[in-house]
């Protein structure tokens, strides 16, 4: 199933993948020889089948509503590529804020 | 003087517990060896100052995060990030007093069958060094194989446990989906990651397991375990082993690998078992296409927090999308990109039904068929691999040739089912591996069967070139 | 031509949990940035959530009170894009099995109530805050960068989206004040537009009066009272019948509202819709509400403000009854009317003078609110502000302030009066020679002499007879 130069430009957009000319002809290829072989799947007709979600059958898995201790700032920010004054730095967000 | 090629975890517990051996005697033993054999084999990424318990040393794959020691998943993106907290197992680990020797390589985010997808370089087979460990765990299973560590964690989505035991001749366990915690595991695939033991013999496998197994609070994922028992029977008398049709006759099985898994499969007669042949009509067929909709589904999502922002690389580029974008192409290798990709392409608007909708409803097919077969057996049988050990580079280029790999491990683990691998012969001088699989927390009938095989096989899992 | 406004609303209510939604970091507003962070809202590798038992009640609960049906088996779903303050680059939301689904919840307006669909409510996370560090003019380099807070990441939020039900901007004010007030009598969230901890957006459309089908939808942001979000759905609303009524076409856009300048401004448009790729959370099992909770939850329901309004307009205006309701105030006044009270007295003092005070209505006796309601007048009014004032204070008794009831007596206040009239000569021929406006006068002389202890009524009676006289 060939997948477009287009195509793939647009699933590396929303994967926030910045690809180089070359790695896109070279990922569109294996993409697509990828794409023929697990789009295998819908050979089959599984209308009445229910798709399963999770491997066990479990259900109400929650926790009370009870403080535990946070990180020490320092912690949170240990591995941080820049901060300042306590906060997470990172170059501006252009661009309208997606919907929550 | 330790032979730690020959030395298994139960054996260095007796030596410690006799005081026939310090702790502090075990853990130079195998850091000399490290010392003499890690350079030509890279099954390790880093190596610990010193050790923090008095038990049995440990080798921990580098996707189980470690508090105050580098944890990278075998990728650039996490070169240098030190985690603030154990996951689960680690801790679990710890508590038992295991001390922890280093952390082993992996193919990039347990992405892969060989470690060549690792940023850091391949590990290499013990037994051949010019071939491939298996992979994603190959750090682990030939650091386990070749004497450099007693035991092992490693991590299993599609067979990353099983598949490079498999290769390196010794014992891998990928338990029931939900026995393990993966809290503070390096997420790959949700609905399919495991934590299991590497060990070189079956009662070391169930030793380790019950050290990690059990719900965890943090993992809302998992449920309760049923209580560990260490096989000790020799005989399979009673047990009913069924043998799976596709899974053994699938193209791309070596005859050398058919002949030994035969062989087995006699003896398993032998021993007292009742062997009867399966079939599971689309599971071998479809599960392959299954595994590489949804795994790289959730690996998509699951990799996107990898964006420079709060830890790891950061590769700056005018404003944030820009900085997020070069970052992942700079930090991510090839195999983790195309997986990305494949993930968002399966799960985006007028394709989800078709693509990951449908592989959800595969993954049912495919757990029903296992559910039909073990009425009628306890445990399934096969090779874990189609091939021994190919040589290092014979795969990389070929994505779909490296994904075959796995078309033997992946479908029961579609169905969350455990698996055991246990050597089971030779051929062409290097290790086969035979799986065996069972219903969902059914690992006391592997670890006996596997148990009893083992001691009938009498497999010398110390690689002939090393002995 | 008529033209017919038709509104949505899609409200996002904080639930005031004690911990966020996934990890168990305490929630505290205003703590230092970053201090109430763990690995699991920061997005380590290896982190996982695991959903607050007590959000998920409680969002239940509001759909309950919201008239929903209660999924059997409702999931989590992953919701996924980039941006600073979303850590994992996705969000965990519910997408086509939320928890709550089917409501309604009625509006009573002046002419009849209006019952507004209730499409879903669902359970989700909430992003961490980023704040926007602009350049210093002149600087070379870039000196915009953004910092991010992720403290208030993972906060339990409930989305409630409603059908296009409501038909004017008013209406919408309305069911938001109700709908709050429902929200805060639930006791699972403060709802304050101002601080954030309720926020609401609006669709708007329009359509000639008669017509059946809907046209092109705007979506409003950034209205953070319930004043503004009236007037904002209102310029749209022109805004719209202007462009339809000057021939042109409404697009579909999303507009800020600037409140002190009232004006809608378009964001940018972006060049391709945004791909959420949704799909089920595969780090969370479903949540299948057990019959008996709900049911229990659904016995606790407080009866909905709507149905309170409507009994309430008997004997009280409209605005009135919307006003106690609205207000939380509406148990106190019915308790105090029970006990005798004038209707319209009680309801001023509840909703006016009390206010006034800063008493809180739920600490306050309504008996003993209403002996003083009845004896209002016969005592002096400094005395009755006082006993207002101290009404909500515990063992409040309203007959002490009773008994100092004004002075009616006519045989104390005469001599007094006569005085007053005497000592001003002046002014007691002025107001017999027609200038009846000095009566003020007098009764203010009066009241001051007697310390505001006179009997205002029956003070202006004696004047003005003995002023006539």
């Amino acid at each position: 199933m060939a997948i477009t130069r287009a195509q793939v430009e647009h699933v590396a957009r929303l994967a926030h993948l910045a690809l180089t000319d070359e790695e896109l002809d070279r990922f569109g290829d294996q993409l697509g020889a990828i794409l023929d072989a697990v789009g295998k799947v819908s050979e089959l007709d599984l209308t009445d089948v229910e798709p399963t979600s999770h491997p066990l059958d479990l259900a109400n898995v929650w926790r009370e509503d009870e403080p535990q201790p946070s990180l020490p700032r320092e912690e949170a920010l240990a591995n941080a590529p820049e901060t300042e004054r306590g906060f997470f730095k990172v170059p501006p967000a252009l661009g309208p804020e997606p919907d929550l | 003087m330790i032979d730690t090629l020959r030395l298994t975890a139960e054996d260095a517990m007796g030596l410690l517990e006799r005081g026939e051996v310090s702790p502090r005697e075990l853990w130079d033993a195998y850091r000399a060896a490290i010392e003499e054999r890690d350079r030509e084999l890279h099954c390790y990424l880093s190596l610990a100052d010193g050790p923090n318990g008095e038990g049995v040393p440990i080798a921990l794959k580098d996707v189980i995060g470690t508090k105050g020691v580098e944890t990278t998943a075998g990728s650039k993106i996490l070169k240098g990030y030190v985690p603030v907290y154990d996951s689960t197992v680690a801790a679990r680990v710890k508590e038992a007093g295991l001390p922890l020797l280093g952390k082993t390589n992996t193919d990039e985010f347990a992405m892969g069958s060989s470690t060549e997808n690792s940023a850091f370089g391949p590990s290499h087979n013990p037994w051949d060094p010019t071939r491939v460990p298996g992979g994603s765990g190959g750090g682990s299973a030939a650091a386990v194989a070749a004497g450099l560590a007693p035991w092992a964690l490693g991590s299993d989505t599609g067979g990353s446990i099983k598949q490079p035991a498999a290769l390196c001749g010794i014992v891998g366990l990928r338990p029931t989906y939900g026995t393990v915690s993966r809290y503070g595991i390096v997420a790959f695939a949700s609905s399919l990651d495991q934590v299991g033991p590497t060990t070189k013999t079956v009662r070391d496998c169930a030793l380790l397991y019950r050290v990690i197994a059990g719900r965890d609070p943090m993992d809302s994922t998992t449920a309760e375990t049923p209580p560990v028992e260490l096989p000790a029977a020799e005989d399979l008398k009673g047990v009913r082993v069924g043998v799976p049709r596709e899974l053994n006759e699938a193209e791309g099985i070596e005859p050398g690998v058919r002949q030994a898994v035969e062989r087995t499969i006699e003896l398993c007669r032998a021993l007292g078992a009742e062997v009867g042949e399966t079939s599971l009509p689309r599971s071998v067929d479809y599960g392959l296409a299954c595994y590489y909709l949804i795994a790289p589904a959730e690996a998509s999502s699951n990799l996107a927090r990898y964006d420079g922002v709060r830890y790891g690389l950061r590769v700056t580029n005018g404003g944030y999308h820009g900085m997020v974008e070069r970052t992942r192409d700079e930090g991510f290798g090839d195999e983790p990109k195309r997986r990305i990709m494949l993930g968002a392409y399966a799960l985006s608007a007028g394709y989800y039904e078709a693509f990951y909708g449908q592989a959800q409803k595969v993954r049912t097919v495919i757990a029903d068929e296992h559910r039909a077969a073990f009425e009628r057996f306890d445990v399934l049988i096969s090779p874990t691999s189609p091939t021994v050990a190919f040589p290092l580079g014979a795969k990389a280029q070929d994505p779909l040739a490296m994904y075959l790999s796995d078309l033997l491990t992946i479908p029961s683990c579609m169905a969350g089912l455990p698996g055991l691998n246990i050597p089971c012969g030779l051929s062409e001088g290097l290790p086969v591996g035979l799986q065996l699989v069972g219903p969902q927390f059914a690992e006391n009938t592997l670890f006996r069967v596997g148990h009893a095989l083992e001691r009938a096989l009498e497999f010398d899992y110390v690689p002939e070139r090393l002995r | 031509m008529s033209w017919e406004a038709v509104i949505g609303l899609e409200i996002h209510v904080h639930l005031k949990t004690r911990t966020k939604m996934f990890c168990g970091c305490e929630l505290e507003y205003g703590a230092p940035e970053n201090t109430r962070t763990c690995p699991v809202c920061l997005a380590h590798p290896g982190a996982l959530p695991v959903p607050n038992e007590q959000a998920i009640e409680w969002t239940v609960r509001l759909g309950l009170a919201l008239g929903c049906e209660i999924a059997e088996t409702a999931l989590f779903h992953r919701k996924n894009y980039f941006y600073p303050d979303l850590p994992k680059g996705y969000q965990i939301s519910q997408y086509d099995a939320p928890l709550c689904i089917n409501g309604r919840f009625a509006v009573p307006g002046a002419d009849g109530d209006r019952e507004i669909g209730i499409t879903r409510a669902h359970l989700e996370e909430d992003a961490a805050k980023t704040v926007h560090v602009g350049g210093v003019g002149g600087r070379i380099g870039g000196a915009d960068y953004s910092l991010v807070d992720f403290n208030r990441g993972g906060t339990p939020l409930v989305e409630i989206v409603t059908e296009p039900d409501l038909r004017s901007a008013e209406e919408a004010k309305r069911f938001l004040q109700l709908l709050r007030q429902t929200i805060v009598e639930l006791g699972i969230s403060d709802a304050e537009m101002e601080k954030g901890t309720l926020r609401a957006d609006a669709n708007v459309s329009v359509r000639e009066a008669g017509e059946t089908g809907y046209r092109t939808r705007c979506e409003i942001k950034n209205m953070n009272s319930f004043n503004f979000i009236a007037r904002g759905i209102e310029a749209e609303i022109e805004r719209q019948i202007g462009v339809w009524q000057s021939g042109g076409e409404v697009v579909q856009q999303t507009y800020d509202y600037d409140a002190s300048s009232n004006t809608l401004t378009a964001r940018r448009t972006k060049e391709e819709a945004e791909d959420y790729r949704y799909f089920p959370e595969p780090d969370l099992v479903p949540v299948q509400p057990p019959p008996g909770l709900v049911e229990r939850l659904r016995r606790e329901i407080p009866e909905p403000p709507g149905a309170r309004v409507r009994r309430l307009e008997s004997g009280l205006d409209f605005e009135t009854a919307t006003g106690l309701v609205t207000s939380g105030r509406d148990r106190l006044y019915q308790a105090v009317v029970a006990a005798d009270a004038d209707r319209r007295a009680t309801a001023n003092v509840v909703m006016n003078q009390l206010a006034g005070a800063g008493v809180d209505p739920d600490a306050v006796d309504p008996d003993e609110l209403a002996k003083l309601i009845v004896g209002r007048e016969t005592i002096p009014r400094g005395t009755f502000a006082e006993a207002i004032a101290a009404s909500g204070d515990p063992g409040f008794s309203a007959e002490k302030y009773l008994a100092e009831a004004a002075v009616s007596d006519v045989s104390e206040l005469d001599p007094v009066i006569d005085r007053i009239l005497a000592d001003n000569e002046a002014q007691v021929a002025a107001y017999r020679g027609g200038k009846e406006g000095l009566l003020g006068f007098f009764v203010g002389a009066v009241m001051r002499e007697t310390h505001g202890k006179a009997n205002p009524k029956v003070v202006n009676e004696r004047l003005r007879a003995k002023l006539s006289a």
